[in-house]
């Protein structure tokens, strides 16, 4: 986690108290809907347009608190008149049933 | 199709035009005596109009001779009567043979074609189109190979003399300067007015596009010079006397060496450093000489991915992060300015720039770009306020650097540079390692991850001498990130000038260029690209050219929608409209039967990651038997 992480979840922590339940559907179709894949990828794997979402270890708040305000300079700040902190958790639930990915060593083309 | 391909409305037919009056009687005796009366007029002793043969040799032939002894290999032309002197010339007189003529769709095709093929070659390919509405399909492929510095021959025709201007289509077609619409991307033009000249200024036009900054040049070959009987008997080829390459000042480069030497932690960025072969030895001498990392914006092929020196792309590889360097040695860098430093967002009136390198970073900058900057298209980047500034051909400044290097390394400072490079090492591995990783994430994701997509062609190719004859920016560098590039033809960069279709028909350029070296050529391509001039496949097809395309197939124009959604959501507006404008669905497109409509075996759309394997497999067993082949793959954005 780098430092401009570690504060949007100590500012994060502040202002949002708990963490609010996702519905995943909905997630889902505000994660295709709304552009997040465009940059992070349809199953959240990321590329050199934007960061891995898949398996994140961010918590909640930290999650939408960075969508609030990113540090990333090509990641727009998506406020609350574009997306309610509810669709954020809805968007936060979906990326959170991504799957775990197998490990490198046992994909044989990536041991080539 | 041009108007001009029409002859019918304009029987005046090729050379001697106005020798031998007995033929012409026939012709006279059919005319409107208006008609008559009015030519008379003109021209009272040439009986104007009248269609005579001869066999005597065409001014065209002469230019051919010329052309020939440059070794120019190819010539891709779409068609014109403009040239059609220079044509027949080439086909029937010089055997279509060094350079042997290919056919192509476009003018736009016929230059990125010859943009690929030298970035292999190392030299041009000769393009020809008409002056006017050729040149003008021809304009962007030839800034991008202007903005990429790369050398490519165009001759032009065009009908100077209003005498020789046969009927409407050859007045709409003829120009007064011919090269004044590419002058601002050219790097030089000429208009001969006799044969003598033309051979003359041919000679010159290779030379400059070969010196570096090498670009293109363009030569204009008159209809009337093509097609008149050769007059002059002492007409000569002249010889063809290469420039050495600009070298940097050898004081500066001295000073540059006890920068590098003296730094804790320098980096080497390199843009378009190394021309050929022998440039990545170079690299590779200088960074292990410093044991430096290089940080390669893959312009060319300029440093060995798998070195151990060799720079993690991070998240742009055109914009490293250099944040963490004391000296900065930029070798033909692209957007030096921009890489040094960062601006705040869009749309902020006065936008602020501050310097990403740390305090008191020293930049060196060694280019042959700046001999030859324009004023008009803002290719040259931002001011760069660099504490050493070469002009010179990296590559021909890099041995004189190399040695001043060597000769300042003390046994204590080589203690020291070997342990910086230990740390590179480590840090190298480090970064493929989680490369590895991170292409496992997607990898049975369906549209199919880039990243399985690079991985799934480099398995079966990695055992061929291989080429990858396109960018990989658009699938994430995933290649660069996955492969093992080392040789010079493994890899050519991108357009140079970002502009839009040239990736298919530079990637058949490429592959021409490989053929006869027996390379593989793959090509991973996007679709937006492809849909600018597809007919590029056809002629891939019927010069049989061995390429695999490998479609890198989002549905759409991918960056811009990103773009959209981008300003979307910054403006608090809807980031969901982003496709309207972008989206390359609805219907979908079907390459594969585009491709086999064009002549080629084709696979796809490929949606399913387990088929991709024997698909890429079967295809490529028709690409190493001397066939194009293309299959369509369904993939994730980036």
């Amino acid at each position: 986690m780098n430092k401009f992480l570690l504060l949007s979840v100590l500012s994060a922590g502040a202002v949002l108290a708990q963490t609010k339940a996702g519905d995943t559907m909905n997630g889902r179709r505000l994660f295709e809907r709304n552009g997040c894949y465009q940059c992070h990828g349809h199953v959240g794997q990321g590329g050199l347009a934007g960061a891995r979402l898949a398996q994140t270890k961010l918590p909640q708040v930290a999650f939408i608190a960075y969508v609030r305000n990113p540090s990333s300079g090509g990641m727009p700040p998506f406020r609350a008149k574009v997306m309610s902190d509810q669709d954020l958790a809805d968007i936060y639930a979906y990326i959170k049933t991504f799957p775990e990915p197998q490990a490198a060593k046992d994909i044989p083309l990536l041991n080539q | 199709m041009h108007e001009s391909k029409d002859k019918s409305e304009n029987p005046v037919n090729r050379r001697g035009f106005l020798s031998g009056a007995a033929a012409g009687v026939t012709a006279l005796a059919v005319k409107p005596p208006v008609a008559m009366a009015q030519q008379a007029a003109l021209k009272p002793e040439a009986h104007a109009g009248i269609e005579v043969s001869s066999n005597q040799k065409p001014g065209s032939d002469f230019m051919v001779d010329v052309f020939k002894s440059l070794g120019i290999e190819y010539i891709a032309a779409n068609p014109g009567s403009s040239f059609r002197g220079l044509q027949e010339s080439f086909i029937n007189y010089g055997g279509n043979s060094k350079p042997e003529w290919l056919t192509c769709c476009h003018e736009e095709s016929s230059v990125a074609m010859a943009h690929g093929y030298a970035k292999i070659e190392g030299k041009p390919m000769m393009i020809m189109a008409h002056g006017t509405v050729g040149l003008q399909h021809a304009s962007m492929a030839i800034y991008n190979a202007y903005c990429d510095r790369v050398p490519v021959y165009i001759v032009l025709g065009n009908i100077l003399d209003v005498n020789y201007r046969r009927g409407n289509a050859e007045w709409v077609h003829s120009v007064q300067d011919a090269a004044a619409m590419v002058r601002d991307y050219t790097k030089w033009d000429d208009t001969p007015v006799t044969l003598g000249h033309f051979a003359e200024s041919a000679m010159r036009a290779y030379k400059i596009a070969m010196t570096p900054p090498t670009e293109p040049v363009v030569l204009v070959a008159d209809g009337t010079l093509q097609e008149e009987p050769v007059a002059d008997k002492n007409l000569r080829i002249p010889k063809l006397a290469m420039s050495a390459p600009p070298q940097g000042d050898s004081g500066a480069v001295a000073e540059a060496a006890k920068m590098l030497v003296d730094a804790e932690n320098p980096v080497i960025v390199t843009g378009r450093a190394a021309r050929s072969p022998r440039g990545i030895e170079l690299l590779v001498e200088l960074a292990e000489a410093l044991q430096a990392r290089v940080q390669d914006q893959r312009m060319r092929m300029n440093f060995p991915t798998a070195h151990p020196l060799y720079g993690h792309p991070g998240s742009s590889i055109a914009t490293p992060n250099l944040s963490s360097y004391d000296v900065i040695l930029g070798l033909e860098v692209q957007d030096f300015w921009g890489i040094t430093h960062k601006m705040t967002g869009l749309n902020k009136f006065g936008m602020e720039a501050q310097p990403t390198t740390q305090p008191g970073a020293k930049i060196i900058s060694v280019s042959a770009v700046e001999l030859n900057h324009k004023s008009n298209y803002q290719d040259f980047g931002r001011y760069l306020e660099a504490d050493l500034s070469i002009t010179g051909d990296p590559e021909a400044t890099l041995p004189e650097l190399i040695e001043a290097v060597r000769k300042l390394i003390t046994p204590d400072r080589r203690r020291a540079i070997q342990e910086r490079g230990r740390k590179i090492a480590e840090a190298n591995q480090r970064d493929r390692e989680r490369d590895r990783e991170l292409a496992a994430v997607a990898w049975d994701a369906n549209p199919i991850s880039t990243a399985r997509l690079s991985a799934e062609l480099w398995a079966q190719i990695k055992n061929d001498d291989w080429s990858l004859v396109s960018n990989d920016r658009f699938v994430s560098s995933w290649p660069t990130r996955l492969w093992n590039f080392s040789k010079y033809y493994q890899y050519i960069g991108a357009q140079g000038g970002s502009g839009i279709g040239y990736q298919a028909p530079a990637s058949v350029g490429a592959a021409l260029a490989n053929r006869k070296h027996g390379r593989l050529s793959v090509s991973i391509q996007c679709d937006g690209d492809l849909n600018y001039a597809p007919g590029v496949l056809w002629t891939a097809a019927h010069h049989r050219i061995p390429l695999l395309m490998v479609m890198h197939n989002n549905r759409a124009y991918h960056e811009e929608r990103m773009y959209l959604t981008m300003l979307g959501a910054k403006y608090d507006r809807d980031p969901g409209t982003s496709d309207i404008g972008t989206a390359l669905s609805g219907p979908n497109i079907d390459y594969a039967s585009i491709a086999k409509g064009y002549g080629l075996y084709a696979e796809g759309p490929i949606v399913d990651p387990q088929q991709l394997g024997p698909s890429l497999q079967r295809a490529l067993e028709r690409v190493r038997k001397g066939e194009p082949a293309l299959v369509d793959v369904v993939t994730q954005p980036r």
